[in-house]
């Protein structure tokens, strides 16, 4: 289970597919969100190129389109690193000392936080509370929460 | 007899290892030839003991905390272990809760709707099935349920005028977007009883006239959306779900949403706009979205606990759950420890609890083993209180008097390393980060405002800057079309207000560089 590989990772671009997302999910009541997520999961980012296929395919211009794919955190504009580590930078982990860990995980990743390694290997990001403010400090590494963090215990992680 | 074994499947839980510690009970079952069956729960919210195993036993069920797969073979060899904490239920933490909501958390698996009913689930619905729409309003209303998202607004009120809104479609929506830092009940209770948070939401349906629910889910949490679509599915194979709802004439059916990381959209109009697939912004009030709501019909929008304690209602009646609480507080709160806290948690309880008692007797102090100094309720809008405020009890009107609020219920604990100053420019820097754009003092002066504390750290005009601080928080309060922009200041007064050292000229360094 926690070896799963990030999902999605810089999966080849394929405007049938997105296409084919679209739609499956058109007739959704409020479609856009399950359309941009489903696209996310395929190919790891939504990618400029879907945005005037999904526009198309719901009747949008493809600024409306643009407007909320800016507007979320969630919808990459291009694939995160081979590994990502998103770590809670919120009070309760700040409280058991989210900060300084963040700090030394930069130094020890060699990469700033929101920043992807040179090498494509790995993605550092901010999120704001998992839901596991009683194990703080807390991340999810690929896709799995893990608590009572330290920066060993990342390590140990985005190397295995 | 077949031997029971239950290892919770929650987020927090297999956070740290608890699936490991399942395989692991697993093979040791399969070695030993036993006639013995693991069952996956959710949490008891006990979290500093997690992964904790239960075995069943005639008594009741015997717990074991901390468990490491290296650990399982132990726990059967010799069920004295050192490891055990004797009869779960019988430990402080939880035996002295008063657990309405959370009844089954941590006890059943979630996903039986069997187990389900044995322990009193769909008895609400089958009684609402029974009762007028406007009986049910009417026991709502009665019962003094107050939302649980945040603003503690009567639910019943709400109801009735959607109830009494003309249309012909009308939507029940779930806020299941659980945003605040410190708060996981939301997470908990989809995790470990889903068909409570569905019962509620079908409840809410017949009363309202509602045929249609979304549940939108924060995307930060793929194990909840996982159970609650699972349980969506098994309530509609079983008829919970659909036309003729255990075999009334009422249908409702339920769709999942997920969010895509924006705060705000915790907010109601902005999760509205967000469900409709736009960006997250704000509507302007009125119209309520109890009048023109998703897609502009008539909406209950109410968050996972509010709904969650409607089939309580319904099932006890009104007076049971009224019974509970103080003042214009009634019910019980599921109050969430969490931070720098040795036993964090959930507590569920009657309204009234103090902060001490929920710092000091159930969480046991710091983790650190330092002296708290600083506890922030009710999220990151939500202020900080100092150790002299400690004895406030819970209670909307009570926090709102000391310029506080109890929000979504989550109590983080600071210790005495603390830089108050630090958190009042991150109070800032989130209300700068998650802005919806719509108003110019939360979109731009949030980031002066962190600047300004940034400079006050530094020991710049400290007096010119601190007086900046203060006359953008009134801008802010004044000038946001929500809560975002308008509760910022709330952490950010309550820093200056309550720990003015932290920001004095010469100010005093926090005590980890102090060493
Ligand atoms: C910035 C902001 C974030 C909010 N986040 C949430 C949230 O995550 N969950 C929630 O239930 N309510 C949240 N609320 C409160 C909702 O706007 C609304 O009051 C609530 O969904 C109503 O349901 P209730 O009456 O059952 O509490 C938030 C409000 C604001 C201003
Ligand atoms: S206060 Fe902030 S988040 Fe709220 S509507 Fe205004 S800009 Fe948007
Ligand atoms: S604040 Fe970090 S998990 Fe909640």
């Amino acid at each position: 289970m926690n070896k799963t590989p990030n999902p999605g990772f810089a999966a080849e671009f394929d405007p049938a597919r997105v296409r084919e997302i679209a739609l499956r999910l058109k007739d959704l009541e409020g479609p856009l969100l399950p359309i941009l997520h489903a696209v996310s999961d395929a190919f790891g980012y939504v990618d400029d190129r879907a945005l005037p296929i999904i526009a198309d395919m719901l009747n949008l211009t493809r600024a409306e389109v643009h407007g909320v794919v800016s507007f979320y955190h969630d919808f990459r504009r291009q694939a995160s690193g081979r590994r990502l580590v998103k770590i809670c930078r919120a009070e309760a982990c700040q409280s058991m000392g989210a900060m300084g860990l963040i700090a030394s995980l930069e130094k020890a990743l060699g990469v700033r936080l929101g920043e992807t390694s040179s090498d494509r290997e790995i993605t550092l990001e901010a999120v704001y509370c998992l839901g596991n403010c009683a194990l703080a400090p807390a991340a999810m590494i690929d896709g799995q929460l893990v608590g009572r963090l330290d920066a060993e215990k990342v390590m140990q992680r985005v190397r295995s | 007899m077949t031997q029971l074994i239950f290892v919770p499947d929650d987020s927090a839980a297999l956070s740290v290892g608890a699936d490991d510690v399942a395989d692991a009970i697993l093979m040791e079952i399969r070695k030993r030839g036993l006639d013995t069956k693991l069952v996956r729960t959710g949490s008891r919210g006990l979290f500093w003991l997690e992964p904790l195993v239960e075995f069943g036993a005639p008594g009741g069920r015997i717990g074991y905390g901390g468990v490491t797969p290296e650990s399982v073979p132990a726990l059967f060899d010799d069920p004295g272990h050192r490891a055990s904490l004797g009869l779960v239920e019988e430990i402080p933490f939880l035996k002295s809760q008063q657990r309405l909501t959370f009844a089954r958390c941590g006890v059943t698996d979630p996903l039986s709707l069997e187990a389900y009913q044995s322990h009193g689930g769909l008895k609400g619905l089958r009684r609402a099935l029974q009762m007028k729409p406007a009986g049910i309003v009417e026991e709502i209303v009665q019962s003094g349920l107050r939302g649980r998202g945040g603003a503690g607004f009567p639910a019943g009120i709400k109801w009735r005028t959607v109830a009494e809104a003309q249309g012909a479609q009308k939507y029940v929506v779930c806020n299941a977007d659980e945003g605040d830092s410190g708060t996981f009940a939301d997470r908990m209770l989809m995790e470990g009883d889903p068909f409570l948070l569905i019962e509620g939401m079908i409840i809410a349906g017949v009363a309202v006239g509602a045929d249609k629910g979304f549940i939108y889910l924060r995307s930060e949490y793929p194990h909840a959306f996982a159970k609650l679509s699972r349980a969506v599915e098994i309530a509609r194979q079983e008829g919970v779900l659909g036309e003729k709802i255990l075999g009334s004439p009422h249908r409702f059916e339920l769709e999942l949403r997920l969010g895509a990381g924006a705060y705000i959209c915790g907010e109601e109009t902005s999760l509205l706009e967000s469900l409709e697939g736009r960006r997250g912004q704000v509507r302007p009030k009125p119209p309520l979205p109890a009048l023109s709501g998703l897609f502009g019909k008539p909406t209950v929008i109410n968050n996972v606990l509010t709904l969650a304690a409607a089939p309580t209602i319904l099932a006890e009646g009104a007076a049971f759950y009224k019974d509970f609480g103080m003042g214009r507080s009634r019910g019980t709160m599921p109050v969430q420890l969490a931070g720098n806290v040795r036993r964090g948690g959930l507590i569920e309880r009657a309204f009234g609890l103090s902060l001490r008692e929920i710092i000091e007797d159930y969480g046991g102090g710091t983790n650190s083993g330092r002296p708290v100094r600083a506890v922030q309720v009710g999220g990151p809008l939500g202020a900080y209180w100092p150790v002299s405020l400690l004895d406030t009890p819970f209670d909307y009107e009570t926090f709102a008097e000391k310029s506080g609020m109890i929000g979504h219920g989550g109590v983080v604990v600071f210790d005495d390393t603390v830089d108050m100053a630090e958190q009042a420019r991150f109070a800032l820097e989130f209300c700068a980060l998650e802005s919806c754009g719509k108003c110019t003092p939360c979109r731009i002066g949030s980031t002066r405002g962190a600047e300004t504390v940034d400079r006050i750290m530094q020991g710049e005009n400290v007096a010119d800057n601190t007086a900046l601080v203060r006359d953008l928080c009134e801008v802010l309060r004044d000038g946001s079309l929500c809560a975002l922009g308008g509760l910022t200041p709330m952490p950010v007064l309550s820093a200056l207000d309550h720990f003015p050292e932290d920001f004095a000229a010469g100010r005093r360094a926090p005590a980890h560089n102090r060493k």
